[in-house]
């Protein structure tokens, strides 16, 4: 196959619906509505109808999820574990 | 195929408790999982773990492996002719197995038996300063893992072209909608998600989308304040040196940074490098310099210590 296959940024130019979203995680609304609630992602919009998450936001989303169900920790605790990672790997950014 | 040694991929004895197998995978989840872990080969640890966690926890899947004595890991391994395994299949349960699971507990191996979206993949790409500016494309192999009629796994090795977008930051992760894990049963394929790593630049030095340059200049250019070429990821620029500038400044080219919106700037940083006096010509320079331009640039430190 010598097709060329477009990869998209995950940056905050994206966008993706709540029913995206779910689809991209395999996740339930109720789970991505408890996750924004956490805060962890804020989506713009105010209805859910209308949400709106960014690349940035799909991603903090699958990891998340996926520290909750490999280490078998509750929604605040992934959520601490998040934010622990995302400074770690900043850091090791900003060192190189 | 190669018989999977679990015991010694927990770490522990054949006589390990339930509760030792759960904080065995527990410490090993943390060490390799790929969202946590440094380590490189953290994904395919991370899944062989899983795989021999999935095992041991699992009373009748463990009893049935136990059957099967000892091995050694990597030995050619064939099921034994009485064997027999009923695997009853938790769908949440969809992961990636090896050869050996997938002969011992069954093709389905916990695959859904149902429509389900098939399973993300990651992967890396390296990617130079300059190709983040305009965009690249990358011929990547990915392992596939199908599911026949009969249930059992088909894996295939696939190479695609990625058409990477300009504008990618170090760290960014980018999305190949639908080229990860087919479904099953027509369910929609996953995606591949592929983490960007720029590589180091001889000059360059990327900041998320902001481009950092040391920018070596003469004595008379930071003196008298002149325009100098600029190498920029999108060509040579010419910047006008302000009089007076001393080693480190900034000085920021709007927007000539990695594109996205807004696009990044880059920043030049001045350093001055100083001729070499070689010969008498140019000491007598230096010394007319000395005489003529008296300044003490440690006056601040002095009188202190």
């Amino acid at each position: 196959m010598t097709d060329v296959i477009s990869a998209v940024l995950l940056d905050e130019s994206v966008e993706f619906s709540l029913s995206e979203l779910c689809s991209l995680c395999s996740v339930t609304e109720e789970i991505v509505v408890e996750i924004v609630a956490e805060g962890i992602v804020a989506p713009t919009g105010r209805e859910r109808a209308q949400w709106r998450f960014s690349g940035v936001a799909l991603t903090r989303v699958q990891r998340v999820v996926r520290l909750q169900h490999d280490f078998g920790v509750n929604l605040p605790g992934a959520a601490l574990a998040l934010d622990l990672l995302e400074e770690v790997e900043r850091l090791r950014r900003e060192r190189r | 195929m190669e018989f999977k040694d679990y015991y010694s991929i927990m770490g522990v004895g054949r006589d390990a408790s339930a509760d030792e197998i759960k904080r065995a995978y527990r410490r090993l989840a943390r060490k390799y999982h790929p969202d946590v872990s440094k380590e490189k080969d953290a994904e395919a640890r991370f899944k062989e773990v899983g795989e021999a966690y999935e095992v041991l926890r699992d009373p009748e899947k463990r009893a049935a492996y136990d059957a099967l004595g000892t091995q050694k890991p990597g030995e050619e391994f064939r099921p034994p002719p009485d064997w027999q395994y009923e695997y009853a299949g938790r769908p949440d349960e969809a992961s990636e197995h090896s050869d050996f699971f997938e002969q011992l507990f069954g093709g389905l191996g916990g695959r859904a038996s149902f429509r389900s979206r098939g399973l993300d993949t990651a992967g890396q790409v390296d990617v130079t300063i300059e190709e983040a500016f305009r965009g690249t494309e990358r011929r990547l192999a990915v392992q596939r893992v199908s599911v026949d009629e009969r249930g059992r796994p088909q894996p295939a090795t696939q190479e695609l072209t990625v058409r990477i977008p300009a504008g990618v930051v170090d760290g960014q992760r980018i999305r190949v909608a639908s080229q990860g894990q087919p479904g099953a049963r027509g369910g929609p394929p996953g995606d591949l998600f592929l983490h960007v790593r720029l590589l180091p630049h001889r000059w360059f030095r990327a900041e998320g989308r902001d481009i950092w340059l040391d920018l070596p200049i003469t004595p008379w250019e930071a003196a008298l304040g002149e325009t100098v070429r600029v190498p920029t990821l999108g060509g040579r620029v010419d910047l006008k040196v302000p009089r007076g500038s001393q080693t480190d400044r900034q000085l920021r080219l709007k927007g000539r940074g990695l594109p996205g919106s807004p696009p990044g700037d880059q920043l030049v940083v001045l350093k001055i490098v100083t001729p070499e006096p070689r010969g008498a010509a140019d000491e007598a320079l230096y010394r007319q310099m000395a005489a003529g331009l008296a300044m003490n640039p440690r006056q601040s430190m002095e009188g202190s210590s």
